[in-house]
């Protein structure tokens, strides 16, 4: 069985973003930039199944700019087989995203693709479930434990209010929650293994998708401030600030 | 123009979130209708033609929607979208399944979450855990949206929609409902409660927590938690608050044992009042609340629950 794994390049999760004086994106000049944290999760699920002799083999594709090809590496580091890079400096909207992953589920018709449930730049949550849509595929979003048995998939989900479980048919999309497992660490070794795996290079022209979106961003700002508030000496100073100042018990 | 909310519910009753929804397409303007799928949903129907600015409540009661699966709702909200101009619903675990998955059938990008309305096809919403806002525009025929409900005031229960049946049964036959686990629970839902008091990982375990939903109780509020909290097991996933947990804004958040991470803090600072209880006085908790108080939370919240 094959797995896909579609992982994106983002600002690294300890990074404080900032808005540029302009207000035309948030500055990404100089910071760090990482593996979504989701996308490890998934990545890290992919090689339990084919450590469990479930997966064949992993393939990780990623669509961003040619600096991606350090999250493929990761990928490969932490156990996927070989990657694709679909190269472009164009910002792509998740639509757009989910047609150029449809295109490689096609070619290479996976019987799963491992994703994570959102990125955490964006914090759209929604590749997923659209590539699920385009490919026809069945859905298992947020998953927290994935068993695969033999044509279908049996995933429990975090929902409102607790979790539920569903079975699919195969081929699906599954998304990763947070607690669906703990990501190791690459280890050295498996850094310079992955060097000499494979990295297919492809640009969205090679997929027949044009790079366009309906989804203008007019300016982005900082977030209103919530002024400094003040420490309070014990219970019964607090309790007073609540009852006559803040008025809210 | 005419706008489908489609409503969150579980069959029985409406979630509370869904007059938010309805604020926010009042906002936009146009026509009202509000979409019921599920099973065995006419009360949750009938809950739905109460809110005020609500023409219409379509249903469709049939067992392909009993559970809300994505493949088979996403296929009914591709079919009867078409027509209308924006389709609107609350950025819930349901939500979040199906919505994207309709705006890929329709051919459409899905624009997450947003927080305000600044014309017909103008809105703005959170990016980078809250770091950002961005303000986005746009160009697709139907707009398919999904609203933060905390970011707007629930409508009133004043109106009397008609209801009609929707004889549509759309049934993909890729998944089927298992089993679910819910936790039964008489505290208001965390997303809609008027006070949230979290705990983090200071709490220590589970029976740690027993402090926790006692103050909660007194003020008859909802419990909530950090990530640390929920992976620790010392709560169950859905009390999680955060980037990637639920977002809330009561009018008071009392935050204890939680050091203030900004995958926490995207979770709640649009709170109207935060104390944070913590016991180390350079936790980043502080920047953000109205009143610290620098204590060791074992004692400093029986202590409250008791002056309170
Ligand atoms: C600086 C910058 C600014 C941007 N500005 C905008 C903007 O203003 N508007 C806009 O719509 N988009 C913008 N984008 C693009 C945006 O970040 C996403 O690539 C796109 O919206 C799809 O991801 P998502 O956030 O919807 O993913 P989500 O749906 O949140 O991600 C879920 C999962 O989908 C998969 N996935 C998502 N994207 C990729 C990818 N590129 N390659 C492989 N797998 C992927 C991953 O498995 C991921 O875990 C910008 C990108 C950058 C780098
Ligand atoms: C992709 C991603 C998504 C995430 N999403 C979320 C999310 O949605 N929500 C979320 O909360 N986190 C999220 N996190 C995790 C987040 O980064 C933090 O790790 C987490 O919020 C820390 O929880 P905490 O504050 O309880 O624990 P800690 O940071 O360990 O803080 C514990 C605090 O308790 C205090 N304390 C200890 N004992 C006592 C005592 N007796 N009395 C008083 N104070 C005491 C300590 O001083 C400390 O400040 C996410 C992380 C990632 C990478």
């Amino acid at each position: 069985m094959k797995v896909l794994v579609p992982v994106k390049r983002v600002v690294d999760y300890n990074v404080k973003v900032r808005v540029k004086a302009d207000q035309s994106d948030v500055d990404l000049a100089n910071v760090k930039m990482s593996m979504n944290p989701f996308c490890e999760i998934a990545v890290e699920e992919a090689v339990r199944l084919k450590e469990k002799g479930v997966a064949s083999e992993i393939v990780a594709v990623t669509i961003g700019p040619k600096t991606a090809q350090e999250q493929l590496r990761t990928a490969m580091a932490l156990g996927a087989d070989r990657s694709i890079l679909i190269e472009t400096d164009e910002k792509v909207d998740s639509l757009t995203a989910a047609k150029l992953l449809a295109k490689v589920v096609e070619e290479e018709e996976p019987q799963v693709v491992m994703m994570g449930k959102q990125s955490i730049d964006t914090d759209n949550n929604q590749t997923p479930q659209m590539l699920a849509a385009l490919a026809g595929f069945a859905q298992a979003t947020f998953a927290s434990e994935v068993t695969i048995d033999g044509d279908k998939a049996q995933v429990k989900r975090e929902i409102d209010g607790g979790l539920q479980t569903i079975e699919v048919k195969l081929p699906a999309v599954i998304s990763a929650d947070l607690r669906l497992n703990e990501p190791r660490y690459a280890k050295l070794p498996n850094i310079m293994k992955a060097k000499k795996k494979p990295l297919d290079s492809k640009t969205p022209a090679d997929y027949g998708v044009e790079v366009a979106s309906k989804l203008k961003t007019l300016k982005v700002e900082p977030p209103a401030e919530r002024s400094a508030g003040i420490k309070v000496g014990s219970v019964d100073e607090l309790v007073d600030k609540l009852k006559n100042e803040a008025k809210v018990v | 123009m005419s706008i489908l909310v489609v409503a969150d519910h579980h069959n029985s009753e409406l979630t509370p979130v869904t007059a938010n929804v309805v604020a926010a397409a009042k906002e936009i303007g146009g026509d009202i209708h509000l979409l019921v799928a599920g099973e065995n949903c006419q009360a949750a129907a009938e809950a739905a033609a109460k809110l005020e600015g609500v023409s219409k409540v379509l249903v469709a009661d049939n067992a392909a929607y009993g559970h809300q699966l994505a493949e088979n709702v996403a296929a009914l909200l591709a079919e009867i979208g078409k027509d209308y101009s924006h389709l609107l619903t609350g950025a819930t675990a349901v939500g979040k399944n199906v919505f994207p998955r309709a705006a890929a059938l329709l051919d459409v990008d899905q624009i997450s979450e947003i927080i305000s309305v600044e014309s017909a096809d103008t809105f703005q919403r959170p990016i980078y855990a809250g770091n950002a806002i961005a303000t986005v525009q746009s160009e697709d025929a139907v707009k398919v949206i999904t609203v933060r409900g905390t970011s707007f005031d629930p409508v009133a229960e004043t109106g009397s929609a008609e209801i009609e049946a929707l004889d549509k049964a759309t049934d993909a036959g890729l998944s089927s409902h298992v089993s679910e686990e819910l936790a039964a629970s008489d505290r208001p839902e965390l997303t809609a409660a008027g006070v949230v008091v979290s705990g983090g990982r200071g709490v220590g375990s589970e029976e740690g927590f027993d402090i926790i939903y006692k103050l909660a109780d007194k003020l008859g509020g909802a419990v909530g938690a950090s990530r640390a909290a929920v992976d620790a097991g010392y709560v169950p996933n859905d009390l999680q608050v955060g980037q990637t947990g639920k977002i809330v804004a009561p009018q008071l958040y009392i935050a204890a044992g939680i050091s203030g991470a900004i995958q926490h803090l995207a979770g709640m600072k649009d709170s109207k009042v935060i104390v944070a209880i913590n016991k180390d006085e350079e936790a980043p908790i502080f920047q953000v609340a109205d009143y610290g108080l620098v204590a060791d939370l074992f004692e400093a919240v029986p202590e409250l629950e008791g002056k309170l």
